[in-house]
């Protein structure tokens, strides 16, 4: 039952992410994405990670998503007319390359999983032999706010700042010039 | 019971979607989606592994910064691509061809 779930939602994932790379439609493919990442979050809670998929959820679904959905509105007057187009190739490599680098990309990445799966690290090793896995029951939340506040003080400061600079650098990106 | 390779495997398959749609897409807002699934495929991974360490929960909090990190790469990244925008009037990369007004 459990595998089953698992198999689903990463079905789905696959399967919109598949989708959504090869549309033309872009508030489509956006929209697909929130099923993408809703889905994505599902698999987070399989790997009992209840406290990052809920984040995710609130993020990504309810910020990130949103913004781009805005970005698409306020930019998508050339849109239509600008996919017919684009014979020449800079930035953007044609379809069949693209697909070439990506799946040999995947080849070695599953090959990859696959060698990790044959011979497990030492370190995980150690905690199956000891126990000390996550279990279904354990509530993380606590575990990780106490460690967020202790170990992991540095990169929450350094975060927090990198956050606040990124929030300045948009708003003075966006702003309107003073000289027209 | 799900072991990790199934956690890899899946986050393989993101991840080289999310390459695909960089390489191969002619719009910035497509561009920036392939990025954050490459982002999501890697918090993925972080999330499977950090399930075996649970005296750190080193995994759950480095894909809480990951998180956060993306969030505020999309919005400057989002800015810039209105800015692009308002100059160029198009975002597909390939237009954008010159850094002078």
């Amino acid at each position: 039952m459990q595998a089953l779930v698992f198999y689903a939602f990463s079905i789905i994932a696959i399967g919109s992410a598949i989708v959504l790379v090869s549309m033309h439609n872009l508030a489509r493919a956006l929209f697909l994405f929130f099923i993408v990442l809703f889905s994505v979050a599902g698999l987070y809670v399989f790997a009992l990670a209840d406290f990052v998929a809920i984040t995710q959820i609130l993020i990504y679904v309810g910020g990130v998503l949103v913004l781009m959905l805005f970005a698409f509105m306020l930019s998508n007057k050339t849109l239509l007319d600008q996919l017919q187009t684009g014979t020449a190739h800079f930035f953007a490599l044609p379809v069949w390359q693209a697909i070439l680098i990506s799946a040999s990309f995947l080849a070695i990445l599953v090959y990859a999983s696959l060698q990790l799966g044959a011979q497990q690290p030492a370190w995980i090793a150690v905690a199956e032999q000891e126990g000390t896995i996550i279990a279904p029951t354990d509530s993380t939340i606590q575990h990780i706010g106490i460690q967020l506040m202790t170990r992991y003080l540095l990169p929450f400061e350094v975060v927090s700042v990198l956050l606040m600079m990124a929030l300045i650098g948009a708003a003075h990106l966006t702003r309107k010039e003073d000289t027209p | 019971m799900i072991t990790l390779t199934h956690f890899l495997v899946v986050g393989a398959c993101l991840f080289s979607i999310g390459l695909y749609a960089v390489m191969a897409r002619r719009n910035a807002i497509m561009v920036l989606v392939g990025i954050e699934l490459m982002i999501n495929a890697a918090i993925l991974n972080l999330v499977a592994f950090g399930r075996y360490d649970t005296e750190h929960y080193g995994g759950q909090a480095f894909a809480l910064f990951a998180i956060v990190l993306a969030a505020a790469s999309v919005a400057v990244a989002l800015a810039i691509i209105l800015n692009v925008y308002k100059h160029h009037k198009t975002i597909n990369p390939e237009d954008i061809n010159q850094l002078k007004d």
